[in-house]
């Protein structure tokens, strides 16, 4: 138990000082004024003149084409994988549905996977597809934020930077090299990193084991630093070729936790406000360290119908204990909960256990974490989210008080108010509207692998996932049905550009406006008190919004477990 | 401003980007890893693959199925494979590093519980426990990946006396195997204290090469 709180601890502490040296960093890759001699090769090959200004919407109009194009690309080579080369293990191309539901997933950074990484990808796929997603997807969500921190540093300007020069250089100077070097950490503590495919094996006892190998390393750095998510293999970083040791484990807690932390310390360079910045990621860090408790309290105290059929669950020097249906030995309980929480909170969706296997209130944890979508939340867009709750937070305060609401010197007027609430309102308008349409959905039984309000929790938590663009699965629920596919692509599209686009649209709003000096009417935000403020707005309209549908699935189920019932 | 100029000169960039950073990131960065992987640590890039006497036995990663009682056993695993007598039919078959799986089971599944309840019983009659023994939950429950190449040293322990029997080795001496084949938590404090069951049983097969199993 002191050991867990200790590694906690250390985990945290490491994150901090790790925000600071990256946050710094950003600031200087978003504010520099020099270009890089490939930079400016690359400016050249796209054509493009690196000193252009562009308003919100010629940024927005660039992120989201050039995610259009990039998107239909990995389309295509999806459907051509039987025709493509380093395909040895022949494997065929993935149906129309399925391949439109993983380029629309891999390129909103949310690596929802309707298929089995070792069954249905070719290692050309997994590199020219999967990869090449998840490097523009994840640097798209920076960038996003990037042109956003610019537009609230700004006064009485249009301009809130240049899409294609915070693009390369966010990839050139941040993404690829911390991949390169990660994938070789990583390969060096066992992971594969291999043109092969397989290697055979005759096991100890004469049976014959396939070994599924590739270009691993490369996939989880990316996968991890990008707030991606999707695994090499089925079973994700689960899998020990995706996660062989402990400290691989906390490599990729830490590689997810990075960014979104450091956007908040960039903030408050960019900004000239570190004290914020510091607020913000008080914030983060509050709702983050209780759900931590939350799920590692319910994971540890186990099972009670397991304890009566048999299993001793208790923790002591000898084992882990607690409810390891679902979870590997290495990391026991107090590393797969970490892990469970950071998936969640940094909206990455890769796995270390399995969630559909969790208890109810452990299961709680990552549903709710993704409907609020602002514990860190991804690459980007969970900074995003963040301000979006501010400036609500900014506007509840001020009606309640009777003053006219200002953030950072700036006055909140109706026009931002009405693109936050389009923002706040797309997440769970996709969320319920989807999960009812399933309920309702004739062919919606027949993929379920639990009944009862598990069952209701595989749908609630596929579109929650989906809409949050975080991707990891109650995996027991098959997804990959045409109706499936389809609908919970749509909520990945609209999760992802329906708050991207309106609050890059608000920095816009912002950056046009004067700054006015804080008067006696102005309530400070860089405050412990606005912090606290925050973290009760966010869980009030978390809460109110999706209180009835997580008592219809993990809440009832909790009551259920207690009583001893089951479901076949 | 217009529509017009919002978009101008839009298209070459976002044509060009999609196809280039495709080419970048999606080729040229893994096969520069691979590259610098391959050179700096081979072993580990291949897989950690072991070998005995010339033959691949797996690697040292990946968990293998043991029901042979003079073995350590590993976790249950959830793994299915092909069926034989119908390619088109999944049946299971633990430990297929080919297709990684769980149970998916949630905590109120009745198939659960049997099922636990079912391994419950197989273990304790295959290390003659007593009848209400409380059994170790990593060697009931079926792991995440299906080839979790750990069990905790609380179950290691209580397989010990079957496998010392069966091979005629005394426990103390097969106690100091097992504690040499157990990995500490990383700095004391990351994951958990494990024992490698495919590194453990090759270490008793390496004592024994050859070893006449009495019942």
């Amino acid at each position: 138990m002191l050991s867990t709180v200790l590694e906690f601890a250390l985990i945290l502490g490491l994150m901090t000082g790790l925000a600071v040296l990256m946050g710094k960093w950003l600031t200087r890759v978003f504010t520099g004024n020099r270009h890089a001699l490939p930079e400016r090769g690359t400016y050249r090959l796209l054509g493009i003149d690196p000193q252009e200004t562009m308003g919100w919407a010629r940024y927005g109009s660039a992120l989201l084409l050039s995610n259009a194009a990039m998107m239909l690309l990995g389309y295509l080579v999806l459907r051509l994988q039987a025709v493509m080369p380093i395909n040895p293990l022949g494997l065929a191309a993935q149906t129309p549905d399925l391949a439109f539901n993983t380029a629309a997933s891999f390129i909103t950074n949310t690596n929802w996977q309707a298929y089995s990484g070792e069954t249905s990808l070719s290692n050309f796929s997994q590199m020219a597809v999967i990869t090449f997603l998840m490097f523009v997807g994840a640097t798209s969500g920076v960038v996003a934020a990037a042109g956003f921190i610019r537009g609230l540093s700004r006064s009485s300007s249009a301009d809130i930077g240049n899409f294609w020069v915070d693009f390369t250089r966010t990839l050139y100077r941040v993404m690829l090299p911390l991949c390169v070097g990660m994938a070789l950490v990583y390969v060096w503590q066992g992971m594969p990193q291999t043109f092969a495919s397989q290697a055979l094996a005759t096991t100890l006892e004469g049976a014959q084991q396939q070994l599924i190998v590739g270009a691993v390393a490369s996939f989880e750095s990316i996968k991890h630093i990008g707030t991606n998510g999707g695994g090499f293999f089925s079973m994700n970083a689960a899998h020990p070729f995706e996660n062989p040791t402990p400290l691989t484990n906390a490599l990729h807690i830490l590689s997810m936790l990075l960014i979104p932390s450091a956007l908040t310390y960039t903030f408050g360079s960019m900004l000239l406000q570190r004290r914020q910045g510091w607020v913000f990621f008080g914030t983060f860090l509050v709702m983050f360290i209780g759900f931590i408790a939350l799920v590692y309290g319910a994971e540890q105290q186990g099972n009670p119908l397991l304890t009566e059929a048999g299993a001793n669950q208790a923790l002591s020097i000898e084992q882990s204990g607690g409810n390891m249906e679902g979870k590997e030995l290495r990391f026991g309980i107090a590393d797969s909960s970490l892990f469970i929480a950071t998936t969640t909170a940094a909206t990455t969706g890769s796995v270390n256990a399995m969630h559909d296997s969790l208890t109810p209130m452990g299961g709680f944890v990552p549903l709710a974490q993704m409907m609020l979508n602002c514990v860190f939340g991804g690459d980007g867009v969970g900074f995003i989210n963040l301000i979006q709750y501010a400036l609500l937070t900014v506007f509840l305060v001020g009606m309640m008080i009777g003053r006219s609401p200002e953030f950072l010197g700036k006055k909140i007027e109706a026009r931002e108010i009405k693109l936050v609430m389009l923002s706040v309102l797309a997440h769970p308008i996709s969320i319920l509207g989807f999960t009812t349409l399933a309920a309702l959905w004739p062919d919606t039984m027949a993929s379920l692998n639990n009944l009862g309000p598990h069952g209701f929790s595989e749908v609630l938590y596929a579109y929650t996932s989906g809409t949050a663009n975080n991707g990891s699965a109650f995996a027991g629920l098959n997804a990959n049905t045409p109706f499936f596919n389809t609908t919970i692509g749509l909520a990945m599209l609209i999760g992802r550009f329906f708050t991207m686009l309106p609050m890059l649209a608000v920095a816009g709003s912002l950056a046009m406006k004067k700054t006015v000096p804080a008067g006696a009417g102005t309530i400070p935000t860089a405050t412990p008190l606005f912090m606290l403020l925050v973290v009760f707005v966010v869980l009030v309209v978390g809460g109110l919004t999706f209180l009835p549908a997580l008592a219809l699935g993990p809440l009832v189920e909790q009551l259920q477990l207690l009583s001893g019932q089951t479901y076949n | 401003m217009t529509t017009q100029s919002l978009f101008k000169g839009l298209l070459r960039p976002v044509l060009v980007s999609a196809v280039f950073f495709m080419l970048l990131t999606g080729l040229a960065y893994p096969a520069f890893t691979t590259v610098a992987a391959q050179l700096l640590f081979p072993f580990q890039a291949q897989g950690s693959l072991i070998e005995r006497d010339g033959l691949v036995i797996g690697s040292s990663l990946i968990g293998q199925h043991f029901t042979q009682p003079q073995y350590f056993h590993g976790r249950p695993s959830m793994t299915l494979g092909a069926d034989p007598q119908d390619p088109s039919k999944s049946i299971s078959q633990p430990y297929n590093a080919g297709s990684s799986g769980a149970s998916n089971l949630g905590p109120t599944s009745q198939k659960l519980v049997d099922q636990v309840a079912a391994r419950v019983q197989a273990y304790r009659l295959d290390n003659a426990l007593a009848a209400d023994a409380q059994v170790p939950v990593d060697a009931v429950t079926a792991s995440a990946s299906g080839l979790d190449p750990h069990i905790s040293v609380a179950n290691a322990r209580l397989q010990l006396a079957r496998v010392a029997r069966l091979r005629h080795i005394p426990e103390p001496e097969l106690l100091h195997l097992l504690s040499q084949h157990t990995s500490a938590r990383v700095l004391g404090l990351l994951g958990e204290p494990r024992v490698n069951v495919l590194q453990l049983n090759l270490a008793l097969d390496a004592r024994q090469p050859s070893i006449a199993v009495s019942e």
